[in-house]
Formats: C-alpha cells, sequence, structure tokens
C-alpha cells in the first residue's frame, strides 16, 4: 500500500466531453433518484395534463381539450425541471460547498454548468417521452411540423429557466432559493400563461403575462403545436429573458 | 521576524506579498474589509508545510487564493509554476484539495462520488485501494448525510486524492476527526509527504501543526508573522534559555498576581488548574515555591514540561498588537 501514490503518474484531465458528460449523467441520476424532484418533474405534470383533459376548463377555444393542453403542459416540465428542480439542486450544492469542491477538479467552473445544462436537457427528454406517450392514448395528435418546431422552442425554454433558476440558486440562500422557486412554479402554472392561455382570465391579464418568460413558452408552445408556426411576439420576449438571465446569472453568480 | 527567503528550486507553491479585500461591506459604509494584508509562503516538494493561525487570521483565504478559488487582491502566487486565476484543467488535475466543509454532496453515497470525481481524471488512482486504504468501505452504502465528521472527512481526502496529485491542500484536516480516523489521515499524510507530495495545511489546531508539519508559518491579522521548523520556533520564541512551563493543580480561583512579572503569565486554565509560563527563570521556581508557602497550599500536582508550539504562538499573539481594522475605498 505505501507504493499507493508514489508509484503511480501524476494527475492527467479527462478530455473536456468526457467531464462534461460524466458531470451531466451524475446529476441527472442525482435528479431522477430524488423523490420531491420525480414529483415535480412527472407527477404535478401527469396530474396536469389529466385534469385538463376531463374537466371542460380549456372547452371553446377552438381545439380540442388534450390539443391545447399537451403543449402547455410540456412548458410546464421546463419549468419544473430547470428552474424549480435545478435551482433548488444548486442552491444547497452551493451551501454544502460542492460547487467549490468540483471547481478545484479538472471539472472547473464551466464543464460543471455545462454538465448541469446537460442533466436538465436530459431529464426534460425523459419528461417529453411521458407526457407525449400518455397525452397520445388521451388523443393528441400533433403535427410532424409541430413537433419540428417544438422540440427547439422547449430547448430554448429549458436554457432560459436554466439561467433564471442559477440566478436564483447563486445569489439567495438556499431556503430562499427552495420558497422562490416553488412558489414561482405554482404562481407561473397557474397564472403566467404557460398552461392556461392567460386570455382565458382576461385582456389585462393577458397583457402581463405576455411579458412574461412564461407566458411567452406557453404561447410559443401552442402556435407550435397548434397551428405549426412561430410566435415572433413570444420568441423576442423569451430571447430577451434567455439572454438578460444570463447576463445577470453570471454576473451575480456566487459560488460560495 | 518575518523574512521571505528567496524561491526555492523544489517549490510547488511560492505566494508573495498576498493581499485579499472582501466588500464591499455595508456595515463599513460600502468600504472593503482587507482580510488579508501581507502573507508569504512557499511549500516545497516532500514536506508538510503548516498555515498556522487563529480562527478568522485568514488561513482559509489564503489557500483559497492560492487555489484559485478566489482572485486575490495584490500580490503574486505561483502554483506549480503557474498563475492559480488563470488554472486550466491539466493544472487543477494536479492539485487536490480538501475544503474545511468537505464540498460532499449529501445525497451521494462516497463510492459513487469517488467514482463520478475518479471519471473526471484520464489515470486516476484506483477507487478501490483508496476505499481501502482510508477503510471507507466499512460505510460505503450510507449516503454522506448520515456519516460521522471523521467518515466524511475521509471521503473528502479520498476525493482530494483521486487524481494523485502533486500538491494538496488540506484545510483542517484533523477537524471533527474521532482519535481513529485521525490516526489513519495522519498516516496517510505523511506517506505523502514521503512519496514526494507538496503538502499545505492549514490547522488552527498547535498539536496537529507540531506533529505533522516539517515547515511552520503562523499567521495574524492577516499577516505573516513567522516561520521556521518546529524546533526553530520553539528556540526563537523565548530570548531566554528557558522555554519550560509550569503546571500546577490546586483549589479554584487562587490569587495568582504575585507569579506574574516581566514576560511571565499565569492562567487558571480550568477550575483548579493552573499554567505558569512565559520566560521562565530558576528564581521563578523560588517565587513559585513562595508563594504556595504564603497562601498556605500544597498543590495537588506540579509539572515542569517543555514549552510547546502553542507557548510560541501565544507569545507571538501576545505580543503582537491586534490591527486596527484595516479599511480602504474601493
Amino acid at each position: 500500500m505505501s507504493t499507493l501514490f508514489r508509484d503511480a503518474p501524476a494527475g492527467l484531465p479527462a478530455s473536456l466531453a468526457r467531464r462534461v458528460l460524466s458531470q451531466g449523467r451524475y446529476e441527472a441520476a442525482a435528479m431522477l433518484r430524488n423523490g420531491e424532484q420525480l414529483v415535480l418533474m412527472i407527477v404535478m405534470p401527469l396530474l396536469g395534463l389529466i385534469a385538463l383533459a376531463v374537466t371542460p376548463i380549456l372547452d371553446g377555444m377552438g381545439n380540442s381539450r388534450i390539443n391545447i393542453a399537451t403543449p402547455g403542459i410540456l412548458a410546464l416540465c421546463a419549468l419544473s425541471t430547470a428552474f424549480t428542480g435545478q435551482g433548488i439542486a444548486t442552491g444547497f450544492d452551493r451551501r454544502y460547498g460542492v460547487l467549490r469542491f468540483l471547481s478545484t477538479t479538472p471539472l472547473g467552473k464551466a464543464g460543471l454548468i455545462a454538465g448541469k445544462v446537460i442533466a436538465v436537457l436530459v431529464a426534460l427528454a425523459i419528461q417529453v417521452v411521458i407526457i407525449s406517450t400518455v397525452a397520445a392514448f388521451l388523443g393528441w395528435r400533433p403535427s410532424a411540423a409541430g413537433v419540428a418546431l417544438g422540440i427547439p422552442l422547449l430547448v430554448l425554454g429549458a436554457a432560459t429557466f436554466t439561467a433564471l433558476g442559477l440566478l436564483i440558486a447563486g445569489t439567495v440562500r438556499p431556503e430562499a432559493t427552495l420558497a422562490i422557486t416553488n412558489l414561482g412554479w405554482i404562481l407561473l402554472a397557474a397564472l403566467g400563461g404557460i398552461v392556461l392561455p392567460a386570455a382565458k382570465f382576461s385582456a389585462t391579464m393577458a397583457g402581463i403575462v405576455d411579458w412574461l418568460p412564461s407566458g411567452a413558452l406557453g404561447t410559443l408552445m401552442r402556435a407550435a403545436l397548434l397551428q405549426g408556426r412561430v410566435d415572433v411576439f413570444a420568441i423576442v420576449i423569451l430571447l430577451a429573458w434567455a439572454v438578460a438571465g444570463s447576463i445577470a446569472a453570471i454576473k451575480w453568480f456566487k459560488w460560495t | 521576524m518575518t523574512q521571505t527567503s528567496p524561491p526555492a528550486p523544489d517549490a510547488a507553491l511560492v505566494i508573495s506579498g498576498l493581499v485579499k479585500d472582501v466588500g464591499p461591506i455595508a456595515a463599513l459604509d460600502g468600504r472593503m474589509k482587507r482580510i488579508v494584508s501581507n502573507i508569504s509562503l512557499q511549500a516545497r516538494f516532500g514536506e508538510v508545510t503548516a498555515l498556522l493561525g487563529a480562527n478568522g487570521a485568514g488561513k482559509t483565504t489564503t489557500i483559497e487564493c492560492a487555489q484559485g478559488l478566489q482572485n486575490r487582491t495584490g500580490g503574486s502566487i505561483s502554483l506549480l509554476g503557474r498563475d492559480p486565476d488563470d488554472a486550466d484543467a491539466t493544472l487543477r488535475a494536479r492539485v487536490g484539495v480538501m475544503l474545511q466543509d468537505g464540498g460532499l454532496p449529501p445525497a451521494a453515497r462516497p463510492v459513487t462520488l469517488l467514482r463520478h470525481v475518479a471519471s473526471l481524471y484520464s489515470n486516476p488512482l484506483s477507487v478501490d485501494a483508496l476505499v481501502a486504504r482510508l477503510g471507507i468501505g466499512e460505510f460505503s452504502g450510507t449516503t454522506i448525510r448520515r456519516l460521522s465528521g471523521g467518515q466524511k472527512q475521509r471521503v473528502a481526502l479520498a476525493a482530494s486524492l483521486l487524481g494523485n496529485p502533486e500538491i494538496l491542500f488540506l484545510d483542517e484536516p484533523s477537524a471533527g476527526l474521532d482519535p481513529q480516523s485521525r490516526l489513519m489521515v495522519f498516516e496517510l499524510i505523511r506517506e505523502l509527504r514521503d512519496a514526494g507530495k507538496a503538502i499545505v495545511l492549514t490547522t488552527h489546531l498547535l498539536d496537529d501543526a507540531q506533529r505533522l508539519a516539517d515547515y511552520v508559518y503562523i499567521v495574524n491579522h492577516g499577516e505573516s508573522v513567522t516561520e521556521g521548523t518546529v524546533p526553530e520556533l520553539l528556540s526563537q520564541s523565548t530570548a531566554s534559555q528557558s522555554h519550560r512551563v509550569v503546571t500546577f493543580e490546586a483549589a479554584p480561583g487562587l490569587d495568582t498576581a504575585a507569579l506574574v512579572h516581566d514576560g511571565v503569565r499565569c492562567e487558571e486554565t480550568r477550575p483548579g488548574s493552573y499554567r505558569l509560563g512565559g520566560a521562565l527563570e530558576p528564581a521563578d521556581l523560588g517565587r513559585f515555591g513562595g508563594w504556595c508557602a504564603g497562601q498556605g497550599i500544597m498543590p495537588t500536582s506540579v509539572h515542569l514540561a517543555s514549552q510547546s508550539l502553542e507557548d510560541v504562538f501565544l507569545a507571538i499573539a501576545a505580543s503582537k498588537e491586534p490591527l486596527a481594522l484595516k479599511t480602504e475605498t474601493r
């Protein structure tokens, strides 16, 4: 045993791709092993989908319940995973010094963030498969063009909410992150235009909600999957949130 | 007393005149607070270098600057010949870091975490060998949040060693260690030193420094105060020849004022236990006997011992005026 260190070669980093993928796989596994996260990521969106499919909330909006509900629920998945789930995990990693420790390994700070983005995308892919399968059983039949548009828009939404989640996790205490991201999830899911089109409530409300990242992503997903088009106003709003969120996170994120 | 030697060719880490400000601090009207004002040190390969100081002396800040975790305000740092502020993956792979709080995710299991950290290196040490060496196998299936402090420290140490680093930073390595873990960790540190690694440890425990360190830097209020091998520091501390300390036990609450004079201190370390230290002269033993007679007491025990690093440290800390809070506007 005394030769454990003496005869071994000195440390060399794994390749960048391997480091980042390894971190992504590790974080995704941690996310999927966490019961609370699974409730937030899978159970809540599924309950929302079924509730919208069996109740008349979405009736009279010019399309079947399931066709209006599914794009919004997919957008909700991005909010759950990228904003709430990832934000809470990062906030506690920061508290426990995990971010500091990993940034001293060959992974580094940039690799750590890249790994988190990969984990969010892996989790989101799993959510999309589950939600889409259940929705298909409930009669959802999206057009191929709608799906082709919807996927990159959902990824853009996930990127936006990842930046916003990191911004909160990197600037306030983890307990506050927990409160803000959970409350944000409930408010945005209920009133933020992500699941229910804001026009459903009132014109005043729609005027506010259209400027939120949640409202923009909901509108984009519905326009893509129901009409096969990109809503220009909504994509400008979402891109603005993505850029502003990323700049703010880079500027203010604290590692300790 | 501080003298900075020229950089040695076998130095793994050279810090010169480190300055670190934090802030702006709202309580200081938005000014910066200077927490390290002038710290210099070198760590050589094949040596344990200890950075010793009270809590808040600037030890952790200093090594975090050396690791690139914090950006310094002034001074220079050479880590394996590179600037830690520009560390890339290649440099980070050659440096091992064990943080004061471990930095381990509470929900992870030790071996799963170690395998993940190992995957970040192209040629890691065997996880199984490290697990066996540090006795991690006995709790490998337990999540980190359920481990004892000593068990967590062992996992954090293993994680810092996976890349077989050339320089290893250990921040308060014996904090929270049970005796068994402490023995295990100390043995491993000596083994790493014998394998030619540079080991930098920070500690506020004088005993750790005395047992492990080949070379000690004492820092106080963000400044290097003195440096040397343990024997050098012991001889340097007292201008007088005697590096002795008398401990005795008697009734609690005695008035020991008569024992105190230039350079000699007496304190009641716990009720009924007294410690007479400082620049003791033979006459002080006579004075002690006279004091006992005068008080009419027969101590239950009297012990005359060599001075420890703790005496050096206390003498240095006492001789330094506490620095005024140094601030400057940004």
